[in-house]
């Protein structure tokens, strides 16, 4: 079977710049102008099981972006890693989307490259770190999606067997293709770019597609099609408090008990299944 | 005169070989170099990505780019490993006489397998008698029955273990009766060819340096590179243009990795209340370290341009050579002034660079060298 897959990455600022990164005070957004971008990490491997896919089952990954135009520099890499072909989605209007409109976006995006057996996402980005991206554009395609996939491999001619963290463990699954999957970090190690990657990638084709290019409602897109307010931005207060409390030895855990359960901590109350017999001493 | 900066694909170049310095190389750097461990295990990792056969077409297996890309694989990698740098630049060195002169046969025959890094090359020249005195080699090659006997003895070869070396000796004499040299490739495990004694370094240790012993070694006649008596212009362009780059690939890379780190410390260490990258005494050092590297990079790139674009480079290369070396250690020992006594703890890599810089200087020809070639040159070109 020759796959058709396609990896939607995001550029994002440069870590070495982080220091450079403001946020907005009236629209809450990341400035990002004047930094140089990244591929968000996750996305790498996003590409790279994309490329293993290939490599075992012959046919063509396709890397996908909606960004601001300076975004090929982000795609030719992807494309020296291996990609075959890269697409920029990019136009006025698709700034300032949250995650609904870019997943929108996205999704028609990918509807024009014309068909998919697999979509790869990175689980979530470095910079806004929402992770809802993925999700949501599996329901714009309408095709089963999974989210922190740690583990593939394929099943059958048309099945992956993939694993998916958990809390404490992981979920097996048999996802039919044609399928999106949110990968993580754990899934594999995303190759080095080498030289001759790169020199391939000089001929390899960018495609950018603006709004007329998509069969798109203006009302979802960008600032326009986004729900999300931000309401406000600010680093939460950290700082350790110290509290003396006295009394004996009783009053005082008493008194810890209880501040423990106003800040939210659930301590079972005696008679519960599980209290401890006899109190403490 | 055009505006210099690298293009898109030298910048992606340079991020990819960073990534892979910084994932393979830095972790170890410090362990190679008290170990003295030479990471042969990486040349095949080298060899996917392209990096030890930068400059070799891809007809052969190479990348088919140039010696601006080579020294940017070099600058990159000795940033944080110089040691595995000159074993980097030995490779490349040993290869380009064989790509430079060899016969389609020879280049077909040796350059893939050392493009992709299963096999070493290496350069010998330099004999116990010296390096600079090129002509005064007592190493011998003579034909006999359709086969090169060898006889002689190499010292401080570096890659001296390496699987195909590129050796120099002497065939005849000239009519004015000098030494006549020709250049051959031999192979490891070729019965009388050894590699000798291995030296301990002071520096760009985890590259090996050695002895190379030749007893009545007999390789096949097809075996020598280009024609017999051409072994002194081989390896004069082999070293001048090749050697000395990946020298000063190697200083530009420990001078980077001075203005990182001397950036770094002066702004994580707090004296009096306040960073010491606040007082003017340590500006006035960044300022000094910051301007070797510029400069070091600036001769270094600008020769190598001249190269690939096929312009005699010898004379920039000298020059990017002399100061780069010279540079890295003016630089790493203003470095370890800016640390004070953390500059002499091995836990900061700093000796490291300064101990790499000062081995730098012989290899290629020491300073005094350059300076002969440079002024060789000058006294010529700039006469009225």
């Amino acid at each position: 079977m020759a796959l058709k897959i396609v990896v939607c990455i995001k550029p994002v600022p440069d870590p070495d710049y982080y220091d450079k990164v403001s946020i907005d005070p009236v629209t809450k957004r990341i400035t990002r102008e004047g930094i140089p971008t990244i591929i968000n990490p996750v996305d790498k491997n996003g590409i790279e099981a994309a490329l293993k896919l290939k490599a075992q089952y012959g046919g063509k990954v396709t890397v996908i972006t909606m960004a601001p135009p300076n975004a090929t520099e982000n795609l030719k890499e992807a494309l020296a890693m291996g990609a075959d072909e890269a697409v920029l989605l990019s136009d006025r209007a698709f700034g300032g989307a949250d995650t609904l409109a870019t997943s929108y976006t996205l999704a028609k995006g990918i509807e024009k490259i014309g068909g998919f057996d697999i979509v790869f996402c990175g689980t979530e980005s470095a910079d806004g770190a929402t992770a809802q991206v993925s999700s949501q554009l599996g329901e714009w395609l309408g095709v089963p999606h999974l989210w922190s996939v740690f583990n593939m491999e394929a099943s059958s001619e048309q099945c992956l067997r993939v694993k998916t963290k958990a809390e404490n463990g992981f979920m097996e699954w048999d996802i039919k293709l044609p399928c999106l999957l949110g990968v993580s970090r754990e899934l594999n190690k995303p190759r080095f770019i080498s030289a001759m990657g790169i020199i391939k990638a000089k001929n390899k084709p960018i495609s950018i597609w603006g709004k007329s290019d998509l069969d798109v409602e203006d009302e979802r897109l960008g600032l326009t099609g986004s729900p999300t307010k931000a309401g406000a931005i600010f680093t939460p207060d950290l700082k350790r408090k110290g509290e003396m409390l006295t009394g004996s030895a009783e009053e005082i855990a008493d008194a810890i008990i209880e501040k423990l359960r106003a800040a939210g901590v659930n301590i079972p109350t005696q008679g519960d299944a599980c209290s401890i017999e006899g109190g403490a001493q | 005169m055009q505006f210099f900066e690298f293009t898109e694909e030298q910048e992606l170049l340079r991020k990819a070989v960073r990534e892979f310095a910084e994932a393979e190389v830095a972790p170890k750097a410090a362990e190679w170099d008290e170990q003295d461990y030479c990471p042969m295990e990486l040349f095949p990792v080298m060899g996917e990505l392209g990096i030890n056969g930068i400059f070799t077409p891809e007809e052969y297996g190479g990348a088919g780019m140039g010696h601006v890309e080579r020294a940017i694989c070099i600058e990159e990698i000795s940033r944080y490993s110089a040691g595995l740098g000159i074993a980097l630049m030995t490779h490349h060195l040993g290869m380009s006489p064989i790509l430079d002169f060899g016969t389609e046969d020879q280049k077909k025959k040796y350059l893939p397998e050392l493009c992709a890094g299963t096999k070493l090359c290496g350069l010998a020249v330099t004999e116990p008698g010296g390096g600079s005195d090129f002509a005064g080699q007592k190493t011998t090659a003579e034909l006999v029955d359709g086969q090169w006997v060898l006889n002689g003895r190499k010292c401080f070869i570096t890659n001296h273990h390496a699987d195909v070396s590129v050796i120099t000796a002497v065939t005849g004499v000239d009519e004015k009766g000098r030494n006549q040299l020709s250049a051959f490739i031999v192979e490891k495990g070729t019965p009388g060819f050894s590699a000798g004694r291995k030296e301990h370094k002071l520096g760009l240790r985890g590259s090996v340096t050695g002895d190379l012993i030749l007893n009545e070694v007999k390789i096949p006649e097809e075996n020598i590179i280009g024609k017999v008596g051409a072994g002194a212009k081989i390896g004069m362009a082999a070293i001048g243009e090749v050697g000395r780059a990946g020298m000063s690939a190697i200083c530009v890379g420990i001078l980077r990795g001075c203005v990182e780190e001397a950036v770094k410390f002066a702004n994580e260490r707090v004296v009096y209340g306040k960073p010491i990258s606040k007082l003017q005494a340590i500006q006035f050092e960044v300022a000094n370290i910051r301007t070797e590297y510029e400069a070091a990079k600036m001769l270094l790139y600008y020769a190598a341009g001249k190269k690939d674009a096929k312009l005699p480079a010898t004379t920039d290369f000298a020059i990017a050579k002399y100061y780069s070396t010279e540079g890295a250690v003016r630089a790493s020992k203003r470095t370890m002034d800016l640390m004070g006594g953390y500059g002499v703890i091995n836990e900061y890599p700093v000796g490291r660079f300064l101990r790499d810089a000062l081995a730098s200087i012989p290899s290629g020809g020491t300073s005094h060298v350059q300076q002969l070639i440079i002024a060789g040159n000058t006294l010529s070109a700039f006469k009225a």
